[in-house]
């Protein structure tokens, strides 16, 4: 059997079981990667020697009895805004081209400690900021089910890696859906956690009180497993939550009966791919029929979202990106006469046009005179929108809709309207504003072969919730087969 | 000049608080460190890195805030202040807009006039910049982070204080309250204080306020003085003149005795402050805030009235002592071990102050330990040693805070109370001085202490005087 066609936790279960070696792994996967990478751009760097190295001392291990974690062995790739240490880090940008950390991020570190071997780091939208892996520095990402289309974003290298058996699971980061819709556009299953639930040091920060890594990964049992072993109380990260209940995998169950499920009418209205909605309602069905209980409700404030998502977003980021200034680390323009033209020079040299818009963008709403217009504002909207989420959850258990109004369009479409782009994130961008957490399902295909995907959202800490009903799923969809 | 003009002042005042490590991450403060040794991800901003409140920094802005008559917000909160600078390793700096920590206090000043309040707007904390080294000779800048991310609180005034006398009267008081407090060492020269004075002038009787400038580069108290008096009548000149005073920051060169303008209102830069997210609201429990206010020391109001009841210590001494918190705990430490606190008090007054004069040192550097002062107390008191003698090793104790009763045995100043020796050298005395011998015979009591006086310099200081008089009175 082809290793690449095994899910992790099943390559897992084979490398413990001695039926494969964490090198033989490792080796499918870099094959795979010089067939298929030129084309699909996944990766900005591939770690090949360091990741056969990695193989072989945790085979070593895995022999010895000192690794028996369910990842042992199990080839991952890292979105490239996460740091790890000896190893290039770039965000996709030319600003951070050549920067070597020089310590790794906490969730990579706890990967780590689980015995994963880490391939490579993956392609994005530059410093995470686009919904298309379009506005890399290194060349765009293209969607392995068809390459003529873009594997949406920002973590598309991740998903398209993880869909292209480029690695058997991805680290992915998810501000305003970039874990989720890439999810969605490439068929793989994709969660953002609880904000707080996963330690955010050692992540670039794009939008610092939104930002989340999460798994990227091939079905719905990795994804427990993936999560289990990256959340992790850190104190050097102040937001993160002390959790007691971890035990992700043990909510593997098929069984939804009494499920509450609420289905927000906001999120089937207008601008919705009819059929995307069809997909989405008819994996609600299949939900419906294995006892959970379906209701129809009006979530409102939707449309404010995203208004308040980009103000918010881009106000983080305009400051969390002035230390990328010339001085200290990454690129820096030649020949300026003074600092301040170092500065700008550096900074317009740097940093790509979007990144560039929304750095403008944020410094506007947060200069005086327009904070409590725009930022305050904003913020206010954000408390908003978390009261209408309680409101949901005191009444349904999860939450389902799309997490994309369209499957992934087609390359260079969305750069040429960044308004049209934006609103493509309606329907991810509240879940970052509530700070809950969000799973993507794969849930059927359009007419062109692209991938559907179902979003599930729950209450804060209730991610066991979703991996029960994105699981219960995932068996009903098997059972019935796909309805594509 | 025809009219009179009131001088307007407040002032906002930088203190580096004495914490081991920084701020938002677990390096050290030590000063002195080889540029860039002290550094981490979080203090030299590398990407990903997050800062990490230190609990001792809420603890001593929370106590300076006590001390001052502040409401302490038991809910604040961190805010950015972004501003592009090489110092600047995250080109923000994490401080407390907002939601400052302390707010609405005052402290007391002792004025020509009495007593007067001066009001606190807040106390905020934020952390220090790092520090650029300009190399001349290779004309490019050299950036050190060993600073950055030291815990700094900011002290705002109200600007409630009409002249450099008050403006020093202010400063004082704050330094000893934060001394006392052991959250800084408080010293301007070495920067760990640092005052910026705003002031604006306004003709008397006027209930509005002038146009103002904020001045810095102030590092002494004698510079403040100076720079305030030459700010006061460069805002008269401009008013008298018929020319506006510009609202700017200046810069105060000591040498030149002349402050020029760094930057204009015009040309301000637009912080945009916001709220940081990577910090949670600092959280202050009641419990918490009571085990701060339970850990409260003797503040020095306090002190000086007990000085003045407890030991009876005169106003002008018990002021002294209490003036710095290190001679405050050296004198209770002391008086504690030998129980002689006037004795105690004598010593450092005269002493003790006349070596911290003649070496050019400030109070807070006294470095010898209690325990050698009571024992040289009590050498002397025992008679053990001579006055002379004591003085001696007072200096030695002052200097390298040696064990005065080794110190006296291994020098051999011991008092001689050894009588047939001291038998022989009085003869000697009584036959070289027969003058002074038939003076005394005949009444003359001032006679004996001159021929004390002599046989003290026949025993090199040595004797003990009380046996000298006793034993020269029946020989004569």
């Amino acid at each position: 059997m082809d290793i690449l066609q095994d899910t992790a936790a099943a390559l897992g279960k084979r490398i413990k079981a001695g039926e494969v070696t964490a090198v033989e792994a490792c080796e499918a996967v870099l094959e795979r990667i010089r067939q298929r990478d030129q084309e699909l751009n996944c990766y900005i760097t591939v770690d090949e020697e360091g990741a056969l190295a990695r193989a072989e001392e945790v085979q070593r291990q895995l022999e010895a009895g000192r690794l028996t974690g369910p990842l042992a062995g199990v080839p991952v790739a890292i979105k490239d805004n996460m740091n790890t240490k000896g190893m290039e880090t770039t965000c996709a940008s030319r600003i951070l081209k050549g920067f070597v950390p020089s310590f790794t991020a906490e969730a990579v570190g706890n990967l780590e400690k689980a015995g994963a071997v880490i391939i490579g780091k993956t392609n994005m939208d530059e410093f995470a900021m686009g919904s298309t892996t379009e506005t890399s520095y290194f060349g765009p990402v293209k969607n392995p089910w068809n390459t003529a289309h873009v594997p949406g974003g920002s973590s598309g290298g991740s998903a398209a890696a993880v869909a292209a058996g480029e690695c058997f699971y991805a680290l992915g980061s998810d501000t305003g859906g970039s874990i989720r819709q890439p999810a969605s556009f490439c068929g793989v299953v994709g969660m953002k956690p609880t904000y707080g639930a996963v330690s955010r040091y050692g992540l670039i920060a794009y939008g610092s009180s939104l930002d989340q890594i999460g798994p990227l990964s091939k079905d719905v049992t990795d994804c427990a497993m993936i999560l289990e072993a990256i959340v992790s109380h850190d104190k050097k990260d102040s937001t993160s939550v002390a959790l007691t209940e971890t035990d992700y995998t043990s909510a593997l169950t098929d069984d939804v009966r009494g499920l509450r499920i609420g289905i927000p009418k906001d999120y089937f209205g207008e601008g919705l791919d009819p059929l995307v909605k069809a997909s989405v309602l008819q994996a609600v069905e299949l939900l419906a029929k294995r006892g959970a209980v379906v209701e129809e409700f009006e979530l409102s404030l939707v449309q404010y979202a995203i208004p308040a998502y980009y103000v918010i977003a881009c106000a983080e980021a305009s400051s969390n990106l002035e230390r990328f200034d010339g001085v200290k680390y990454g690129y820096r323009a030649k020949g300026a006469e003074d600092l301040h033209q170092m500065y700008k020079r550096t900074r317009s040299e740097g940093f790509g046009r979007e990144v560039r818009r929304r750095i403008m963008l944020g410094s506007f709403v947060l200069s005086s005179g327009y904070y409590d217009a725009y930022y305050l504002k904003a913020l206010r909207t954000k408390a908003l929108i978390r009261q209408a989420f309680d409101r949901a959850f005191a009444k349904y258990d999860v939450i389902i809709g799309p997490a994309a109004p369209t499957t992934a369009p087609k390359l260079g479409e969305s750069l040429e309207d960044p308004i049209q782009m934006y609103l493509g994130d309606i329907y991810t961008v509240s879940v970052n504003l509530a700070g809950l957490p969000g799973i993507c399902v794969p849930c059927g295909k359009d007419h062109r072969g692209l991938p559907i995907g179902m979003q599930i959202i729950g209450d804060c800490f209730e991610e066991k919730k979703l991996i029960r009903t994105a699981y219960t799923y995932e068996c009903a969809a098997k059972e019935g087969g796909s309805h594509e | 000049m025809s009219k009179d003009y009131e001088t307007v002042i407040g002032l906002e005042v930088h203190v580096e608080l004495a914490t081991k490590t920084k701020i938002f991450c677990g390096c050290s403060t030590a000063f002195g460190g080889a540029p860039n040794t002290h550094v981490c991800p979080v203090c030299s901003g590398m990407p990903g890195a997050l800062p990490v409140l230190n609990k001792k920094v809420v603890e001593y802005a929370a106590a300076v805030g006590l001390a001052t008559h502040c409401t302490i917000n038991q809910n604040c909160k961190f805010d950015r202040k972004n501003y592009f600078y090489p110092d600047n390793p995250q080109n923000y700096q994490i401080s407390q807009l907002y939601e400052p920590i302390c707010q609405n206090g005052y402290v007391e000043i002792e004025t020509e006039a009495g007593s007067k309040k001066v009001g606190i707007h807040e106390i905020h904390m934020e952390e220090d910049a790092g520090k650029l080294i300009h190399d001349d000779w290779q004309d490019c800048s050299y950036v050190d982070y060993n600073r950055s991310g030291v815990p700094l609180i900011e002290i705002v005034s109200e600007p409630d204080m009409r002249s450099a006398d008050e403006v020093i009267a202010y400063l004082d008081k704050l330094r000893l309250i934060i001394q006392y407090l052991g959250a800084s060492d408080c010293k301007l020269q070495e920067g760990s204080m640092r005052a910026d004075v705003n002031l604006s002038v306004r003709e008397a009787g006027s209930a509005k306020l002038g146009t103002r400038t904020e001045m810095k580069n102030l590092n002494s108290f004698k510079a403040i003085a100076r720079a305030i008096a030459n700010e006061r009548q460069r805002q008269i000149d401009l008013l008298e003149e018929g020319r506006p005073v510009v609202q700017e920051t200046r810069r105060w060169d000591d040498n030149q005795e002349y402050s020029y303008a760094m930057r204009s209102k015009e040309d301000a830069q637009d912080y945009r402050y916001f709220p940081e997210p990577d910090l949670v609201p600092v959280v202050i429990s009641d419990q918490w805030l009571q085990e701060i206010k339970s850990r409260q020391p003797e503040l020095r109001d306090e002190k000086l009235r007990r000085y003045k009841t407890e030991y009876q210590i005169p106003d002008y001494d018990a002021r002294i002592l209490t003036s710095s918190k290190k001679m405050a705990d050296l004198f209770e430490e002391t008086a504690a071990i030998c129980k002689k606190p006037k004795k105690v008090s004598n010593w450092l007054m005269v002493e003790a102050m006349r070596l911290l004069k003649e070496e050019n040192l400030e109070p807070e550097d006294l470095s010898f330990s209690p325990a050698h002062l009571a024992a040289l107390i009590n050498l002397t008191e025992e008679g053990a040693i001579s006055g002379t003698v004591a003085k001696e090793v007072f200096e030695a104790v002052f200097r390298e805070d040696v064990d005065p009763v080794s110190y006296v045995e291994e020098k051999g100043l011991k008092a001689d109370t050894d009588a047939d020796a001291l038998k022989k050298i009085l003869e000697q005395v009584i036959a070289d001085h027969p003058q002074s011998v038939t003076d005394y015979r005949n009444g003359k009591e001032k006679a004996l202490g001159f021929l004390v006086g002599q046989t003290m310099k026949a025993t090199r200081g040595k004797a003990n005087p009380a046996m000298i008089n006793q034993m020269l009175r029946e020989m004569l």
